[in-house]
């Protein structure tokens, strides 16, 4: 099946089985292994992209059900080679360790401070709850939030 | 010329070198490398905790469109099975290991029997479905204690009674006399249940072969590629080491799963032989789940004894340890040299005896999982402590303060460590910070009023000392602790003619930020710019040899290494320099990155200069070899015990039993911090591992050996919701163990932070006369606690 | 069993609800697909696959917010995001906005469906317990036409609803409540899925310091949500004093014969879970209905 999706900035085709995942057409068929797979329960929030900008884990979505729309994945966030403020304020303040579920967290708190520029401790860690970390304990995740929070306004 | 030097960093809280890749998605993990014309397997594993294979038809799997072949144990008979390469020390160990592929039983669900190699990850897994697997289910054994008990069914027939290993450690006559004379002995079954690690990436392996060469490259999600290919080529292909090359690329966490050598690493290399093609596996989450180690899972019966005034007199332990199925790695060694030799904690206690019977039952693999036997030791002691402080109607930190052993008693020999010492330590200074953060009498207060409110207010500490920096190999190998190889580790440290510099390691990060350490050592030694270090590793084409990153061993161990090669050149630098300089080299020092004359710094020679002229060697001292680098080998002479204070304030709900965790502090002592970032970034992550287990992760297996929290809808990896920010500090007592004074910090948080939430929760629920309770302590345990003390 | 890609299925995405309608009568074992997020992680694990599946995403109008007679009407397509985000939703029904807020987590709540939540009828799901509270009416549209279900009639079982094979739900009418009305809903989540472990939604109106009229309904404790009848009625004529509504509460049980039980909590603590939260759902209602 032929799909024409919009992918950060770049209008990208390709014939895929309907049963492909965004995330296998995003990784495997257009090689943005920024985006990654942690779960195979929609639990984690690793894969998590921007679909028509919000945040959707990639895993949970057809690359079918994609077409036509426009997709931004951590490949895409940096603009013109600046990172993104969000970027920044995670490299700040060691809010990741292994890095595994960085792409995934940045790209929620994007979808975050864009509903919410100005959230709360609380507000954070609530946003953030379909986003699994295993090092950070999330301590500077949040630290990081509020960083990017006060550079995005 | 005079260039100003850059700052030391050597202390700082220096941002990670490794986020750029990282932030961007750019950073390369195993299952983002493609090879060309690389084939993806998928495995079909037991549905059967305990099995008989009477038949596997292959044929209909092979026939599915993108499939390009099938296997089965049978295609793998000539390969032996996997290595247990930590066997416990100095007693008979019944070893039962995993093959590539199980050939005619499987002892646990989730064991691979069969595999299929196909053009795409969707064909694999449609192939699966269509393997026909003839099965005999057998009766199944889940518990470790009834698995040991008398006339329990046989897994193994070489393990009699299911039993890996009978180990013990301490005077057993001594500590039973002085049990008996106690004034007081306190009891208790406490269990340290089971765990699923659940790093973020899971497992994952990738192979090539080369036919003109036999040469085989292998790629896997590894924390210690080296020990990977000396297992693989000594004990499974039978090969000389050259023969294959392994590479680890970013690894997305591992907290211990990530040191083994499992099956599928084995099968990868094996099939990328057998169909000439590159072959790569990833494993999905519930795969991860099932075949992937799990960690803890002891049943032990406590007893400590003391005198009326606090004086802990005895602690002994018999403790069940469960190692599942079959044999991971290092699994007889975690509960044996990790656990029962640290079972003396942060206190004098003169008689100690623990014996450990590992078993064998129809559960996944348990091995080492973060901490490691350390925080089973560490719950079992602060948990005893407690319970001695509640049946003395003492305070849990003044009976602490009475049994430190004291600052002037170091280095101190617990008894148990055969030989080892703990290095240093201050005991109650960290205590006394982690007092005055949490404000110790204001909470007494606090909780008194709060408990004529009738709310469930409670504080728990865990005065923790654990064992770092996994070494020496005198101690730990074979005809000591049993470990079956050495652990000392490497760095090659070279300045090239620009004089930027390259460290190349044997320890492998998982998220550690090797690469941000080692640059600062390197950096600061130099006193050249950060940005002018590169750092190497994960390939054993680049270290000669290195025993990976586990065991908080990475700085302890492996940062000395690169220490020690940075003096050397810094000799060498001197003596070029003088050469340079027309100086006697007594009279140079090398300072910030300039080696000059004593007394006229204005006149040295950058680092950069004497980079380029021992590179280029147009003229050096006389029988001065050219270029700047140097290798070092380090074992150290003892290992490392950090320790600190941790505090856990809670507030238990009444009506439902659901705990609200208010506060938590932590003050860690890991000696001299080399980068305080790092640090807290580790200590943060693994306190919340640590409350994880206290509070709501159970890796549990029904009644038939099925895994019943087989997926992250069952498993409750914390969210970011369920912790309060974390107040941490540290002290510092530097150790005497090695030139950097560095101890280790990568598990201190996850060893400590168990049993200083369950002590809180146990403490806010004293008035009803609760003075126990098994984690997980979820909201219907604590309920029925409640509920059952009041009623 | 250890898969995580779906196996091979058909593909189809009309661009009309009578071609949507048409397909799903017509394709053997054909499923409708909306926001994906309760059968595309069925369909990973291979527990469920389907012939074919129907993609609603295509067909326009199926997710607006309206206003009607006074109540809401919400497209089957309306997600949880846009529901919890509407701000006619947050000054209609509040209680809906916030119980949308709570659905599983924010990339969930950018593409799970109203229509979809409901049709799964998973008995751990959020809004159909608090939709049977509210009394909603749901729209189906099938080959013989379009239809309203009273929500009492739309919860059978597990997974099982009223919706005939082939019929889809359309939108989800929330009447409206009478001023002096308080509507809360509370839940116990599970720490892993975030499902309700028990849910509990409250509907109280009071007039002149007493209830006038009660609705409580437990969502998470027994196979379908259920009207926790006792309680509520023993809440008609109180003035809210936290007594009154734990002695209320208390009957709560008399509702939940047939608990369900689980690893994480039994059927025994459920029913105490449900007990809990309704006397908390029903003072924070009684507040509501006052202020």
């Amino acid at each position: 099946m032929h799909v024409a999706i919009t992918v950060n900035g770049g209008l990208r085709e390709a014939d895929v089985e309907p049963r492909t995942l965004l995330v296998d057409f995003l990784r495997e068929h257009l090689g943005l292994t920024g985006t990654k797979v942690a779960c195979d329960t929609s639990q984690c929030g690793s894969c998590t992209v921007h679909l028509d900008g919000k945040a959707v884990k990639s895993c949970t979505v057809l690359a079918v059900q994609a077409e036509g729309a426009t997709i931004t994945t951590i490949e895409g966030l940096a603009a013109n080679g600046a990172l993104h403020a969000v970027q920044e304020a995670f490299h700040e303040h060691h809010a990741l360790q292994c890095g595994f579920c960085t792409p995934g967290m940045i790209m929620t708190t994007v979808d975050l401070l864009g509903r919410n520029p100005d959230p709360s401790d609380e507000e954070i860690r609530h946003g953030l709850e379909g986003n699994l970390c295993r090092c950070t304990g999330y301590h500077n995740i949040v630290r990081a939030v509020h960083e990017a929070a006060e550079a995005v306004r | 010329m005079t260039t100003e030097a850059p700052p030391k960093l050597f202390g700082e809280p220096v941002r990670r070198v490794e986020d750029a890749r990282l932030i961007t998605g750019s950073a390369k993990y195993l299952d983002d490398l493609k090879l060309p014309g690389m084939a993806h397997v998928a495995i079909l594993r037991s549905p059967y905790a305990h099995a008989r294979i009477t038949s596997i038809d292959t044929a209909k799997a092979a026939a599915h469109p993108g499939v390009i072949a099938v296997f089965t144990g049978e295609d793998f008979e000539h390969l032996p099975a996997l290595p247990c390469a930590w066997q416990a020390g100095g007693v008979e160990n019944f070893v039962n290991t995993p093959r590539a592929l199980e050939i005619d039983r499987v002892t646990f669900t989730g064991a691979g029997v069969a595999a299929v190699v196909a053009e795409s990850k969707y064909a694999a897994e449609d192939a699966l479905e269509l393997i026909e697997v003839g099965w005999e289910p057998l009766d199944v054994l889940v518990d470790a204690e009834q698995a040991a008990a008398e006339g329990a069914l046989q897994l193994h027939e070489n393990a009699p009674g299911n039993i890996v290993m009978d180990w013990t450690c301490g005077d057993e006559q001594a500590t039973a006399d002085a049990l008996g004379e106690a004034e007081v002995v306190v009891e208790e079954r406490v269990v340290n249940q089971r765990l699923i690690p659940t790093p973020m990436e899971g497992r994952g392996a990738a192979a090539e072969f080369e036919p003109a060469t036999g040469r085989y490259t292998v790629w896997m999600s590894s924390q210690d590629p080296h020990i990977m290919r000396l297992l693989m080529t000594a004990f499974v292909f039978g090969i000389p080491e050259t023969k294959m090359r392994c590479v680890a690329l970013h690894v997305g966490g591992g907290f211990g799963t990530k040191i083994f050598l499992y099956p599928e690493y084995v099968l990868m290399a094996a099939l990328a032989e057998k169909v000439g093609r590159p072959v790569k596996w990833v494993e999905t989450r519930r795969e991860n789940y099932a075949a992937t180690t799990h960690g803890r899972d002891h049943t032990t019966y406590l007893e400590i004894g003391a005198k009326r005034d606090g004086t802990i007199t005895a602690l002994r332990a018999k403790t069940y340890a469960n190692l599942g199925g079959v044999l991971s790695t290092i699994a007889p060694g975690i509960p044996t040299t990790l656990y029962g030799r640290m079972l003396s904690g942060a206190y004098r206690i003169p008689n100690i005896h623990c014996r450990v019977l590992g078993v064998y039952t129809n559960t996944g693999m348990v091995d080492a999982y973060r901490g490691a036997g350390r925080p089973e030791a560490t719950y079992l002691v602060e948990r005893a402590v407690d319970l001695l402080a509640r049946e003395l109607e003492l305070d849990p930190v003044a009976i602490r303060r009475k049994n430190f052993i004291p600052p002037e008693d170091f280095p101190y020999d617990p008894g148990i460590l055969r030989g080892l010492h703990y290095d240093t330590g201050d005991y109650g200074k960290a205590l006394d910070r982690a007092l005055e953060i949490v404000d110790y009498e204001g909470f007494r207060s606090e909780q008194e009023e709060a408990r004529g409110q009738g709310r469930h207010l409670g504080i728990g500490f865990s005065t923790y000392v654990e064992i770092c920096g996994a070494a020496p190999s005198a101690w730990i190998g074979t005809v000591g602790e049993g470990w079956g190889a050495s652990m000392w580790e490497s760095a090659t440290v070279r300045v090239h003619l620009t004089g930027k510099a390259v460290v190349t390691i044997g320890t492998q990060p998982q998220g550690q930020g090797h690469e941000t350490t080692a640059s600062q050592i390197v950096a600061s030694e130099l006193g050249i710019p950060i940005e002018d270090v590169t750092v190497e590793l994960g390939d054993t084409q680049g270290a000669p040899f290195g025993y990976g990153t586990y065991a908080s061993r990475s700085a302890a161990v492996g940062a000395v290494a690169v220490y020690k090669s940075l003096q050397r050149i810094k000799q060498k630098a001197r003596r070029v320099a003088a050469h340079m300089l027309e100086a006697d080299v007594e009279d140079v020092e090398f300072e910030g990155g300039r080696a000059f004359v004593k007394g006229s710094p204005e006149t040295g020679k950058t680092i950069q200069e004497i980079a380029g002229a021992a590179a280029l060697a147009y003229d050096l001292p006389e029988g001065e070899e050219p270029f700047l680098d140097d290798t070092t080998y380090y074992d150290p002479p003892n290992c490392t015990f950090p320790f600190g204070t941790h505090v856990a304030v809670v507030e238990v709900d009444g009506e439902t039993g659901e705990i609200a965790l208010k506060r938590y502090v932590a003050v860690d002592d890991v000696g001299v911090v080399i980068n305080p970032m790092i640090v807290d970034g580790q200590v943060h992550g693994g306190i919340a591992q640590g409350i994880a287990q206290a509070l709501w992760e159970h890796g549990i297996y029904d009644e038939n050996g099925q895994l019943a929290t087989s997926s992250l809808m069952d498993y409750a990896v914390p969210k970011t919701g369920f912790f309060p920010p974390f107040e941490i500090d540290r002290t510092e007592t530097p150790t005497d163990v090695n030139p950097l004074g560095v101890k280790g910090a990568g598990e201190t948080g996850t060893i400590a932070s168990t049993p200083a939430v369950v002590n809180a929760v146990v403490d806010a629920l004293a008035p009803l006369g609760i003075r126990h309770l098994e984690m997980p302590l979820t909201p219907e345990r604590v309920w029925r606690a409640m509920h059952g003390a009041k009623g | 069993m250890y898969t995580m890609r779906p196996a091979e299925f058909d593909y189809r995405h009309p661009a009309t609800l009578a071609e949507a309608v048409s397909m799903l009568t017509e394709l053997e074992e054909a499923r409708p697909l909306a926001g994906g997020h309760s059968l595309l992680p069925m369909m990973k694990l291979r527990l469920s696959t389907p012939e074919a599946l129907v993609d609603l995403g295509g067909i326009a109008g199926l997710d607006g917010i309206a206003e009607d007679d006074g109540g809401l009407r919400i497209g089957a397509l309306a997600t949880h995001a846009s529901v919890a985000d509407s701000e006619l939703v947050q000054a209609r029904c509040p209680v809906l906005a916030e119980t949308a807020a709570l659905i599983g987590d924010l990339q969930v709540r950018n593409r799970g469906t109203i229509g979809g939540s409901v049709a799964h009828a998973d008995p751990a799901a959020d809004y159909p317990t608090l939709l049977k509270a509210l009394g909603a009416v749901i729209s189906a549209v099938g080959r013989d036409g379009e239809r309203e279900i009273a929500v009492d009639e739309f919860f059978i079982d597990v997974f099982t609803t009223a919706l005939q094979p082939g019929e889809l739900v359309l939108s989800v009418r929330v009447p409206s409540t009478p001023t002096g009305t308080g509507a809360v809903y509370v839940k116990h989540r599970h720490p892993a899925s975030s499902y309700a472990v028990v849910g509990v939604a409250a509907v109280v109106s009071v007039e002149e310091a007493a209830c006038t009229r009660a609705q409580l309904t437990i969502g998470g404790a027994v196979r379908t949500p259920v009207h926790a009848t006792a309680a509520a009625e023993a809440l008609l004529g109180v003035s809210g004093s936290e007594e009154e509504i734990t002695d209320a509460a208390g009957r709560v049980a008399e509702s939940l014969p047939d608990a369900l039980g689980d690893l994480y909590a039994s059927a025994e603590y459920r029913v105490h879970l449900a007990t809990v939260l309704a006397k908390r759902a029903c003072l924070a209602a009684f507040e509501r209905a006052s202020s």
